[in-house]
């Protein structure tokens, strides 16, 4: 695994560029535990953006300790997440695939996904570590309404939209759980590194 | 106490305090006033915590009618200055002029339900309370001891060209790239709101034009989507994405960042 590449973000946020999402993960978790000067730590797809007091020794140390940690992993909370496979676009995805439907929900249902990291509205993850052959394209026109807890996928990523929203994933199902809650503590059900099983009712 | 009604909202107010910095990481944009240095300078005649909730008018401000004495001030671009307005009394914020928005700060400050740790607006997602609407009535919070307050002051940041510092993604302009960014101006268009402001002008030219996979972002970035037309984050912008980001705005220099308004000219310096 390669040493973090530091990149200016002005003058009070730094980028760390890694090779991969665990790395980003691993870096982050890190990050969030020992700089407490820090305002914001957030996980992109493999760079960690950390603001606020940033001092780059410290932040460039505290990542080659994150990386030379085999056996790291904060406490992962896991999820599992029962759904509804009626979504709009199931039967879409199985003809792209050349799959039927059923293969495509016991496929999408079978690996375990990891919070890469959210983005786009409060509480949307984005996971990764699902069957590659389950690729599809996004919309190449996007829904100008996609209802709460749609389950979908886009690319190497599979989501659940917290609330109602414009939005160009293929849906494959739903389910009831309030993503996000600004009332609660934390108010995202999600946070980057949490492990995801998605179980077909 | 219900002490302030909206007599009239105009196009765009909403409230404001600063924001809810910390919560990146679960998809929660900061949020938070757009010129915290004029929020601050208001608060401050007004003898509140920079922080305090105020209302924030876009281009045109509200009318309020107060029905108790209150200690107010208006802050914005040029400055702040504070005044007293006598209960019945109609206050007339009018045209923000020059910069975009106005701070109105009351002694007390406005009493809004906060939601996750701020009273701001969020226009992205819609978090906080909703803009103002004409026929509102707002509490305004106990008047603070400190009444010996300045009566107004002038901003000592004047307006000119913002520094940018560049950086996470300046690979990703040319060296003719980099050079349009720091010589052209940049006209302010009218798709201009507290996510971002798009900015006129020439192409800036790129070495290459696909998206990166998704990364953090922060208030101020320069944005250059595939079209080469850049695009200014402000407060309410999304927590990741996958525009290059080629320079960020010095943190200094936001509180001008966030008085740009549409048709306003304005470059960078390094």
């Amino acid at each position: 695994m390669s040493a973090a590449k530091l990149l200016p973000v002005g003058d009070r946020g730094r980028l760390l560029e890694l090779d991969d999402n665990r790395a980003a993960l691993a870096v982050a978790a890190r990050l969030r535990a020992e700089l407490p000067g820090l305002v914001d730590v957030v996980p992109g797809h493999r760079t960690v953006l950390a603001v606020g007091d940033v001092d780059d020794h410290a932040l460039l140390a505290a990542a080659a300790d994150a990386l030379a940690e085999q056996d790291e992993r904060r406490e992962a909370t896991s999820f599992e997440i029962s759904v509804l496979y009626d979504g709009a676009d199931l039967a879409e995805v199985a003809r792209l695939l050349g799959l039927d439907a059923d293969e495509v929900v016991a496929r999408h249902a079978a690996p375990t996904y990891t919070v890469a990291f959210l983005g786009f509205a409060p509480g949307f993850a984005y996971l990764l570590g699902g069957d590659p052959g389950l690729e599809v394209p996004r919309l190449a026109d996007p829904r100008e309404r996609v209802p709460a807890g749609s389950v979908a996928i886009a690319g190497p990523y599979s989501c659940i939209y917290p609330r109602s929203s414009p939005g160009g994933w293929r849906l494959l199902g739903r389910t009831e759980l309030r993503l996000f809650d600004a009332e609660r503590l934390p108010p995202a059900l999600l946070a980057p590194g949490d492990r995801v099983r998605f179980v077909p009712l | 106490m219900n002490a302030v009604e909206v007599l009239a909202a105009g196009p765009l107010t909403t409230f404001q305090d600063l924001g809810r910095p910390g919560l990146a990481h679960l998809g929660v944009p900061p949020s938070g006033a757009v010129d915290a240095r004029a929020l601050a300078d208001g608060n401050r005649l007004v003898g509140n915590p920079a922080g305090a909730t105020a209302l924030e008018a876009t281009l045109v401000g509200p009318r309020l009618r107060f029905r108790r004495d209150a200690l107010v001030a208006l802050a914005g671009a040029e400055g702040a200055r504070s005044f007293l307005v006598r209960a019945g009394e109609v206050l007339d914020v009018g045209a923000c002029r020059p910069g975009a928005r106005v701070y109105v700060c009351v002694a007390g400050g406005f009493v809004v339900q906060p939601v996750l740790g701020s009273t701001s607006t969020d226009l992205l997602t819609g978090l906080g309370p909703p803009p103002l609407r004409d026929g509102d009535v707002f509490a305004i919070g106990p008047a603070p001891a400190a009444a010996s307050v300045q009566r107004a002051f002038t901003a000592t940041a004047p307006a000119g060209p913002l520094r940018l510092l560049l950086g996470p993604r300046d690979d990703r302009l040319t060296q003719a790239g980099l050079e349009t960014l720091f010589t052209s101006p940049w006209r302010v268009s009218t798709a201009a709101d507290r996510v971002g402001v798009r900015l006129d002008g020439p192409r800036l030219e790129t070495t290459r034009s696909d998206e990166l996979p998704s990364e953090g972002l922060v208030t101020g970035a320069l944005q250059v989507p595939p079209s080469g037309r850049p695009i200014l984050l402000l407060n309410d912008h999304p927590t990741t994405g996958g525009y290059p980001v080629v320079g960020v705005v010095h943190s200094d220099d936001l509180p001008l960042a966030g008085q740009l308004r549409p048709g306003d000219v304005v470059s960078f310096r390094r």
